[in-house]
């Protein structure tokens, strides 16, 4: 199960990631040797066998509608990289 | 040239009016400086948390339940995956292939019978926060254009409510949505109020030639903010692709951004960079299993429904009155109000409702005397009675006590004075011209202050121009 | 004898103390909380140049502490301390709230000593991967802490912490606590809370205890652990923690899965050790017999390494440079920021993981992988119930080998992932997991994994107390002693 160039940088796209030329190669490499690993689980015939998101089955836990005390906005803000008055600062979007 | 139908489907976004967020207990305010409603789990700092509000789920069950929808035995939350400032887990928490509410059909009532829209299903989700563009005038260097995002909105519970392929036109979407918006506000789960942004809707439009079964590319129309510009817009994209088709072109299918104010419908983005959600079932949060005895009460207490009661109520005084009145939620005080049923319609949709009293605040026993005495008063009497309908206390008595000037000796100088005074429009009028007889009554009106009887005035004149 | 005594005459030898033989200094009056708390600084200081255990150190964690310190995994999120996990991405980020594990260790009365190196985001088998430099193992500094909680495992077993959190997802408590010998707990999944710590994969994160005895490690389970409602996939224990006394092990049925026990790649110095506990454990009155596991092992590391990464690949989409963190400012829109912030911030195995993730969630390859994987999260989970029907505990080598060198599988991540091969199954199947020292091979500590049903810790506890007294390990590094 190779994956090509092509699909990492895909894949790199969905996730936001850039990637340098060389590390593209290695990735590619590295991510195939992975990829081939990981697909032994198609080996498997699970048909009709209910997947398992969670290992506990609980089911409903919620909590009441009623409102808790908030961070006040400078501490939203004392990690932010950049701010602007009390908004977070981004380039444009 | 053949004859085209549209196909037009709906996606409406409405803001449940809870207490507190989606998935964590920060209140939900919509006009509080910046990031003052925030938590670490709406501000998606690391090892944060989601957990449900109860509350928005038993109300997406109830909206669901009056949408004629299955409520299903058991919902998942998954991820929709995503970049964007505004998300800021880089998720939004909604659902995907197992939502709360399926398979529900809504009977949209027309002057001309009833339609039927089917109902996809409605599902819970979570809004983002609210991202607002700046310009680079304090002279940063490089892309000086930067955006500012606040998070307060960001979490707020969210139905959304997506519609099949079934309505056909412009109007019968903004009646669909009318009435859906009226039923959420009746629920009392949403003030659905679309300044604010609590209701938001996207449009699917496509057009396909009459006795065609399949669909054709459909475009969506995002950003509606009021429900005369969402006509508007449909009418003009469907304008446009069968303008596109009967040039020879096709439709492609894209994301218009509608602009009211501008005649155009610029592309948004196209799919050519499609998404990829990836969607997964979100392992933070357990499934939602209704409890069916929830469910039964629920449904049990749904009270009779905006649709059914224009129906009810368009045998009485006709469809758009009906339709008037229960979209603007006027229709509880006209069942009210005793009284010959059109007139009371009138009175209630129309002056009543520009008087700005609130129907819940008038005493229908009295205003019913009021309309009742109605010719026999003068106007501006009437008027002042509709303007205090609403106040403590409010009694006809003092408004009928008043009696319009009804005495024929009376009124004939006024007339003759006015008659005379406007002999191009009676002539006019002796031209075939009858429209005017409106104006004379106008101006007769005018002359005594509102204080004459205007059915007397119109007979007078109605005479005295036949002469 | 430690080499960090404190001032002529002091009590603390902070390689031997356990927590309760100082929290009973601290009951007696012998010593103050604050003492406490300076003599493991003083530790840190004189041995963490060398180990690189600690991230960073806490000069006033004692300030209105009554209790042990403790150290944390930098995963724990700290009010006010800078919480990293191990990433470039997290460089200063300080939280403005406490975890909820860090908030009932502070109810506790315990004060934070400091945060513990780990691999990045918790990925990986030898604390290699920290963008802060790897951990150094105290038995031998040429050789690996394992991993991913390595910092936590080697402050423990160096004696800069009397005990330690550390967190566990596929077998990152359990297995730097065998390869640094000391005692470590994957609880239950759901018994303690997630809430505020920096999330890797969530159906699989536990937080769990690093100590030095059997006994300690119950002592801290009770402390974190119970149902929080900031964390909805928590529950209530179904039985209070009880602290263990009883040395048999009368009545215990132990199954030894032939595939855990077998798999390629495992020491033959480990099986060794691992025998012996056995012959020890029916000694102290086990019976003992071989049972199966007939796929898990062979499908487990697959299974496991589509499911967290996938987790991976989203809960990591946070850090994008927005709220917190590492920003990168390249020229361009915010899309060129994330990219360039993500790019600079995450190291290689958050990547690779990270797009393996992706690739494995994306629209075409869901059902076969990701889908999939949870299909044999099924099977997994009922092998190992099928094995419960005979068996109260199932035993195995927690890591197939001892300590292995520094840089030895750094090139190749496929050979790193096997370090996790027998703790995966049962991490998989959200089952409780403990790690004990069972003896040295090659003059390195060898880990014995035992587990539970859901919520047994209780009986792990009990076997755990009965075998590490019969098996008298020193968990003192012979260097040190
Ligand atoms: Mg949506
Ligand atoms: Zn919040």
């Amino acid at each position: 199960m190779a994956i090509s160039r092509d699909e990492v940088l895909h894949v790199a796209r969905l996730a936001r990631l850039e990637l340098a030329e060389g590390e593209l190669d290695r990735f590619a490499e590295q991510l195939s040797a992975i990829l081939e690993a990981v697909g032994k689980v198609g080996e498997l015939d699970l048909e009709g066998v209910e997947p398992t998101a969670h290992p506990l089955d609980l089911v409903n836990v919620w909590a009441e509608d009623e409102p808790r005390p908030c961070l006040s906005a400078d501490e939203a803000l004392a990690n932010a990289p950049d701010r602007e008055g009390g908004s977070f600062r981004v380039p444009a979007a | 040239m053949s004859a085209w139908e549209p196909v037009i489907g709906l996606e409406i976004h409405v803001h449940l009016k809870t207490r507190t967020k989606m998935f964590c207990r920060c209140p939900i305010a919509y006009f509080e400086p910046p990031n003052t409603q925030t938590c670490p789990v709406c501000l998606a700092m690391p090892g944060s948390l989601p957990v449900p509000n109860r509350k928005a789920v038993e109300w997406t069950i109830l909206l669901g339940l009056a949408l004629g929808c299955e409520i299903a035995p058991r919902a998942i939350f998954h991820r929709k995956n995503y970049f964007y400032p505004d998300n800021p887990k880089g998720y939004q928490i909604s659902q995907y292939d197992e939502p709360l509410c399926v398979d529900g059909r809504v009977v949209v009532p027309g002057s001309d019978g009833d339609s039927e829209v089917g109902i996809v299903r409605a599902h819970l989700e979570e809004d983002a926060a609210k991202t607002v563009h700046v310009g680079g005038a304090e002279g940063r260097i490089h892309g000086s254009e930067s955006s500012l995002v606040d998070f307060n909105r960001a979490g707020t519970p969210l139905v959304e409510i997506v519609t099949a392929p079934d309505i056909r036109s412009a109007e019968q979407a903004k009646r669909f949505l009318q009435v859906l918006r009226q039923m959420v506000v009746e629920l009392d789960i949403s003030d659905a109020e679309m300044e604010k942004g609590s209701m938001r809707f996207d449009v699917n439009v496509s057009v396909r030639e009459a006795g065609e079964s399949d669909f054709r590319t459909r475009t969506e129309l995002k950003n509606m903010n009021s429900f005369n510009f969402a006509a508007k817009g449909i009418e003009r994209e469907i304008r446009r692709q069968v303008e596109l088709y009967e040039s020879g072109g096709t439709v492609v299918q894209e994301t218009l951004h509608f602009d009211p104010g501008n005649e155009s419908a610029p592309p948004l983005r196209s799919k050519e960079e499609a998404q990829d959600y990836r969607y997964f079932p979100e392992p933070d949060l357990v499934p939602l299993e209704p409890d069916r005895e929830l469910v039964e009460r629920l449904r049990g207490g749904l009270p009779e429904l905006p649709w059914a009661r224009i129906r009810r109520l368009e045998a009485e005084i006709g469809f758009t009155l009906a339709e008037g009145l229960v979209t603007s939620g006027r229709d509880e005080l006209y069942s009210r109000v005793p009284g010959e049923r059109e007139a009371v319609a009138n009175v209630v949709m129309n002056e009543l409702a520009a008087t700005g009293v609130e129907p819940a605040d008038v005493n229908a026993e009295e205003l019913g005397k009021v309309i009742a005495a109605r010719a026999d008063i003068p106007r501006a009497a009437f008027a002042e009675a509709l303007a205090a309908s609403g106040d403590e206390g409010f009694s006809a008595e003092r408004y009928l006590a008043e009696s319009a000037i009804a005495d024929v000796s009376e009124l004939d100088p006024v007339i003759d004075r006015i008659l005379g005074q406007n002999q191009q429009q009676v002539e006019a009028y002796r031209g075939g011209k009858e429209g005017l007889l409106g104006f004379f009554v106008g101006q007769v009106m005018k002359e005594t202050g509102g204080k004459a009887n205007p059915k007397v005035v119109n007979e007078r004149v109605r005479e005295k121009l036949k002469a | 004898m430690g080499l960090n005594r404190g001032a002529e005459g002091s009590v603390i030898d902070t390689f031997r103390l356990t927590a309760e033989e100082a929290a009973g200094l601290l009951e007696r009056g012998e010593v103050t909380a604050t003492e406490l708390h300076r003599a493991y600084l003083d530790a840190a200081a004189a041995r963490n140049d060398e180990l690189n255990a600690y991230l960073c150190t806490v000069e006033d964690g004692a300030a209105g502490a009554s209790g042990l310190p403790i150290a944390f995994k930098d995963v724990v999120s700290t009010k006010g301390v800078e919480t990293t996990a191990g990433s470039k991405i997290l460089a200063g980020y300080r939280p403005v709230f406490d975890a909820t594990v860090a908030a009932r260790c502070k109810d506790a009365g315990l004060s934070l000593l400091g945060k513990t190196n780990m691999d990045e985001f918790a990925m990986g088998s030898s604390t290699e991967n920290s963008a802060y430099g790897p951990t150094h193992n105290p038995w031998d500094p040429t050789r690996v802490p394992g991993g991913s909680s390595g910092g936590s495992t080697a402050a423990v077993a160096a004696g800069l912490a009397p005990w330690a959190l550390g967190s566990d997802t596929g077998g990152s408590i359990k297995q730097p606590a065998a390869l640094c010998g000391v005692v470590g707990l994957r609880p239950t999944y759901g018994t303690v809370s997630r809430y505020g710590i920096v999330a890797f994969a969530s159906s699989l994160d536990q937080i769990g205890p690093v100590t030095k005895t059997v006994r300690d490690c119950a002592r801290l389970y009770e402390i974190i652990a119970g149902r929080d409602p900031c964390d909805t996939t928590t529950v209530e224990l179904p039985e209070p923690v009880a602290v263990p006394e009883a040395e048999d092990l009368k009545g215990v049925r132990i199954g030894v899965p032939k595939e855990l026990n077998e798999a390629e790649g495992i020491e033959p110095g480990v099986s060794e050790q691992v025998e012996r506990a056995l012959e020890t454990a029916r000694a102290l009155g086990a019976e003992i017999g071989e049972c199966r596991l007939p796929r898990s092992v062979e499908y487990g590391l697959p299974c496991y390494y589509l499911i967290a990464p996938s987790e991976a690949s989203s809960n990591l989409a946070r850090y994008d440079g927005v709220r917190y963190g590492l920003r990168s400012t390249p020229n361009g829109d915010v899309r060129a920021m994330y990219d360039r912030t993500r790019h600079d911030g995450f190291g290689d195995e958050p990547k690779r993981r990270i797009m393996l993730g992706t690739y494995a969630l994306s629209a075409g390859y869901y059902e076969a992988f990701y889908g999939q994987a949870q299909r044999v999260r099924t099977m997994i989970r009922d092998e190992h119930a099928a094995a419960f029907e005979q068996f109260d505990l199932l035993v195995s080598p927690t890591s197939p080998t001892v300590a292995f060198e520094l840089g030895a599988r750094t090139a190749n991540p496929l050979a790193m992932y096997a370090a996790d091969l027998l703790t995966i199954p049962s991490n998989l199947a959200g089952l409780p997991g403990l790690s004990i020292p069972c003896g040295l091979s090659e003059g390195l500590p060898v880990g014995l994994q035992l587990i539970g049903r859901q919520f047994s810790e209780n009986l792990l506890f009990r076997a755990g107390h009965a075998l590490e007294r019969a098996l008298d390990f020193d968990y003192v590094p012979e260097r040190y002693r």
